[in-house]
């Protein structure tokens, strides 16, 4: 029996090997091969040679380029990789506070607050300029000019997607036992927030930023008919340099954003399987389905 | 089993306000999150709702809303749905079964990091540049096709599909599976061990794991993301207006038109009856998806 | 100190500032210089206190705001390094991809904020649509402008043009001697047009080109719109967005396009030639007007007086399109004739679309170019 077992397990996990090794190939193929062929244009130079000069003159444009952080960016990737972590952190201590409260009190509102929360996508960026405009008009003459005003227009785009990050790892743990035990041991909802939700969901927390620095750093409808110049606007500029620098250029910003977002995975933690398991299994057996 | 209002649990810890009287002030808690949204979302939404209702004089008018049928506005509401929930599906679908292969990897390896960043980066790639990767490709004048055509395979013979509806899906999907990865996997995560363990000592195998236990779970999850792929390819714009840059088969590439014209084609109320028209459009999905979830879990 | 020595100080002072102002009076010719309320409504550099007066108040608002101006476009860029270099007063260039009607909405839209464009590129189309945004002010060689090409109160005035071309990368197709050669099957699956012609204006005059040589008129555009029917069916059209990294990358090797614009291919492409058919001659030209509201009133005249100077319009006809002042440059021989010889060659008489035939030119095509193309 417990032979029959192990050939069991062993046959499953060498399907389960070969699928992943398939898919994993097919990504790879399908993903990978639009960007080696822009790689290709971009070093291609105008006979047919390979060249690097399209690449090296990326770092000639003071207008992206000019490393000066602070209220007051002048350069476009101070201006963006400042509103990214501007939206990231107000994205969370917006939505993941609300979430929470929603699951524990209120579950009536949370169709409500789902489709809120789709709203953005559903509306065109074209469009949604035009009902931003009176809002950033009074902004501009009443609070301030700067660049980093596009936040508050970026918080709203990335909720779509950060609310589903979340929603889909607030839906894997327990969160009104977890929060139940924690209160009843005396501790604030700030404490419960902080210290027993918010590892639990790390995972979630980290895709959910993740999506919102990557969408702050490709933005470019809003930004461009609002009239600021953003990385993606200052690339289109580039763009109109010649060919091979605006292809570079675009493989660049990727790569830049891929390394980005890499480091800010390090940094943000382990997954938390492992943990979660041993904090929800005490005393309640397998968890209920998490109802949507 | 403890359960929340018994004596041994309590859910409000604190004073009762007011004297006594149990005043549910649960609400106020989401208060800043409305707050914003009124003012950011709900604003500017309701300022072009309301700008669909006038014309060019400013005048009150209906024949804004008359125009949406407008035979191109009709064949481009038909075609960016389709479009849309041809991309969401097959996206969740692919997307899904690449999350479950880097689930069941090693939680904290570098392959993991690896390709959820890369989702990251691609689930927002896309416009003029995504459309050029593809052409530099596949496209005609691209390494691929001209390899597959010196071997004798043409996949051009009928016609250039990569300009057309078929090519759209493609790129389309290529940041669709991303974004299905980053927002599916944190469910996935959420898979314990000893479900599988439970079945099996039940007497169940793979199917009946998949079926009755892991499936259910993940189904609302796996929902929700659909209809998410739905939504953003549904406002997407600047992909479609670089590959089919002619005939506007995308509802956002018709509103685009109505507004930014140089030629005198525009008109501001007409792109704004049209965002009324997704609004509702996306809405009537979500009511769906909505209805489905609340049949689903009778189920469960 | 003593009350004496005291009066006799202010005594001093007093006749110091007379004499003082006596000599900046008699620098400055007319009236006092030019100040911000004085620059908003300042119709020409004279009425402002003259060049070096509107110079120094441009200096002092410290900034210019432009939209739209791509710096591939016409050699918009080397124009705005030079105004930059020559007056020190730093651009701030938004939306380079924008449509004349984006740079209308923005005006619109951003109203008095310290963001709004100052000065504006636009199509005539648009111009003459929305002059009560623009500020009427007449340039210092205004008279050379002729008057068909400019508003008489100064609310717009055009700048450069061309003619409208299909240009190719002569190593991809076979050479265009004529029109039709476009539906030849060496052309397959090669022709783009620039734009979509219900939203660009390139695109719109491109299927007017392609009318007036399949022998139709300016006040009827049928024929054109037929014209890139027949190209779809013969699987000659193709609708992606045709960019430099297409036109390259060879997708899109032949575009329709305005000349001075078709001519930028050239330094990605050594072989790119540009075709402007004999008995279909189209041209057109853009429009600069100034906002009416515009955050910095001085920066923004002082630009047109760079652009219309002899400086300015060497630059765009570096940028091979054709600068309105030409003609008068040529005569007084302050053109650049290194730069004019490398126009390309244009033998007849060029056509001009008024705006009645502009108009009922995008009626017809906002009707029927989508069953047309699809």
């Amino acid at each position: 029996m417990a032979v029959a077992r192990q050939s069991l397990y062993r046959s499953r996990r060498l399907k389960l090997q070969l699928f992943r090794g398939v898919t994993f190939l097919l990504a790879a193929v399908f993903f990978l091969v639009p960007i080696i062929a822009m790689l290709e244009f971009s070093t291609r130079g105008n006979h047919n040679e390979r060249t690097l000069e399209y690449w090296q003159s990326i770092f000639s444009y003071p207008d992206l380029f000019d490393f000066n952080f602070g209220p007051a960016p002048s350069a476009a990737i101070d201006a963006s990789l400042e509103l990214a972590l501007v939206t990231s952190l107000a994205m969370l201590v917006l939505l993941v506070p609300t979430m929470v409260w929603v699951r524990l009190k209120l579950r009536r509102l949370s169709r409500i607050l789902e489709f809120v929360c789709l709203l953005p996508l559903t509306i065109p960026a074209i469009v949604l300029v035009v009902g931003l405009f009176p809002m950033y008009i009074w902004l501009g003459t009443n609070v301030s000019d700067s660049i980093l005003t596009l936040a508050f227009a970026y918080v709203v785009l990335v909720l779509p997607y950060c609310y589903r990050a979340l929603d889909a790892g607030l839906g894997a743990i327990d969160v009104k036992t977890l929060s139940e035990a924690a209160r009843s041991l005396g501790a604030s909802w700030f404490s419960v927030m902080w210290r027993i939700i918010v590892p639990n969901i790390s995972n979630a927390i980290l895709n959910a930023t993740l999506l919102s620095v990557a969408l702050v750093l490709g933005e470019y409808t809003i930004a461009n008919n609002l009239l600021y110049n953003n990385l993606q606007v200052e690339l289109v500029h580039l763009e109109r340099a010649n060919a091979g620098v605006s292809i570079a250029v675009a493989v660049a910003a990727l790569l830049f954003a891929f390394v980005l977002l890499i480091a800010i995975s390090l940094v943000g933690g382990r997954p938390r399987r492992m943990r979660s398991e041993a904090i929800t299994s005490f005393g309640t057996g397998p968890v209920q389905g998490s109802a949507g | 089993m403890t359960t929340a209002g018994s004596p041994a649990v309590a859910t409000n810890v604190g004073r009762p306000l007011l004297g006594g009287r149990r005043f549910s002030l649960d609400w106020v808690g989401t208060l800043p999150f409305f707050v914003y949204v009124l003012l950011f979302l709900l604003l500017p939404t309701a300022i072009v709702a309301f700008g669909a209702f006038f014309d060019a004089t400013n005048g009150f008018t209906l024949d804004n809303f008359a125009h949406l049928s407008r035979s191109y506005v009709i064949k481009a509401t038909i075609d960016t749905v389709g479009i849309s929930a041809v991309t969401a599906i097959f996206g969740a679908t692919l997307g899904a079964l690449l999350a479950y292969a880097i689930v069941t990897g090693r939680p904290n390896g570098l392959l993991r990091r690896l390709v959820v960043s890369a989702s990251g980066v691609l689930a927002q790639f896309g416009g003029v540049t995504l459309a050029f990767a593809f052409i530099a490709s596949i496209g005609p004048a691209g390494f691929v096709y001209l390899f597959f055509q010196s071997h004798g395979f043409n996949y051009y013979a009928n016609s250039v599909w990569l300009f057309q509806i078929p090519g759209l899906v493609l790129v389309y999907l290529y940041f669709q599976i991303p974004l299905m990865v980053l927002v599916f996997l944190p469910a996935l995560d959420g898979i314990k061990p000893q479900w599988r363990e439970a079945t099996e000592s039940l007497g169940g195998g793979t199917w009946h794991y998949w079926r009755y236990v892991a499936g259910p779970i993940l189904f609302p999850a796996f929902l929700g993301a659909t209809l998410l792929l739905f939504a953003n390819a549904f406002s997407a714009y600047a992909t479609a207006n670089a590959l089919i840059n002619q005939g506007g088969p995308v509802l956002a590439q018709q509103i685009s038109g109505a507004l930014s014209s140089e030629v005198g084609a525009v008109e501001p109320g007409f792109a704004k009856a049209i965002a009324v028209e997704m609004i509702v459009i996306v809405t009537l999905v979500t009511v769906g998806y909505s209805l489905l979830q609340r049949r689903t879990a009778k189920w469960l | 100190m003593k009350l004496g020595n005291l009066w006799r100080h202010v005594a001093l002072a007093v006749m110091a500032v007379f004499v003082v102002a006596a000599c900046g009076s008699s620098n400055s010719s007319g009236s006092a210089s030019c100040s911000e309320s004085s620059a908003k409504t300042a119709t020409s550099a004279s009425a402002c206190g003259g060049m070096d007066a509107l110079i120094a108040a441009a200096k002092s608002e410290g900034r210019l705001n432009v939209i739209a101006l791509p710096r591939d476009w016409a050699n918009y860029g080397a124009i705005l390094d030079k105004f930059t270099a020559t007056y020190g007063i730093p651009i701030t260039s938004d939306n380079p991809d924008g449509s004349s009607q984006d740079e209308v909405n923005a005006v619109q839209q951003l109203g008095t904020t310290s963001r709004a464009p100052d000065v504006l590129d636009i199509g005539l189309a648009v111009a003459l649509a929305n002059t009560n945004l623009f500020a009427p002010y007449k340039v210092s060689t205004w008279g050379d402008i002729l008057d068909s090409q400019k508003e008489p109160s100064g609310l717009w005035f055009e700048d450069y043009g061309g003619f409208m071309s299909v240009g190719y990368d002569s190593s991809k197709v076979p050479a265009i001697t004529k029109f039709d050669d476009l539906l030849g099957s060496g052309f397959k699956g090669k022709v783009a047009l620039n734009g979509n012609p219900k939203q660009a204006n390139a695109a719109l005059n491109g299927v007017m080109m392609a009318n007036l040589a399949e022998g139709g008129t300016l006040d009827d555009i049928s024929k054109g719109v037929d014209f890139f029917h027949r190209l779809k069916q013969a699987g000659n059209f193709v609708p992606v967005q045709a960019t430099t990294a297409t036109v390259k990358n060879g997708t899109t090797p032949v575009v329709f396009d305005w000349d001075y614009l078709s001519a930028a291919h050239g330094t990605d492409v050594p072989t790119w030639k540009v075709f402007v058919p004999g008995n279909a001659i189209l041209g057109g030209y853009y429009a600069q007007s100034i906002n009416k509201s515009a955050p910095h009133p001085a920066a923004a005249r002082l630009w047109e007086e760079f652009l219309y100077s002899d400086v300015g319009q060497n630059l765009w006809l570096t940028g091979l399109a054709r600068p309105v002042r030409q003609a008068a440059m040529q005569k007084s021989g302050t053109l650049d004739a290194a730069a004019a010889a490398k126009l390309p060659p244009v033998n007849g008489t060029p056509q001009f679309l008024s705006d009645a035939q502009s108009t009922s030119a995008k009626n017809y095509v906002v009707a029927h170019w989508d069953a047309a193309i699809s």
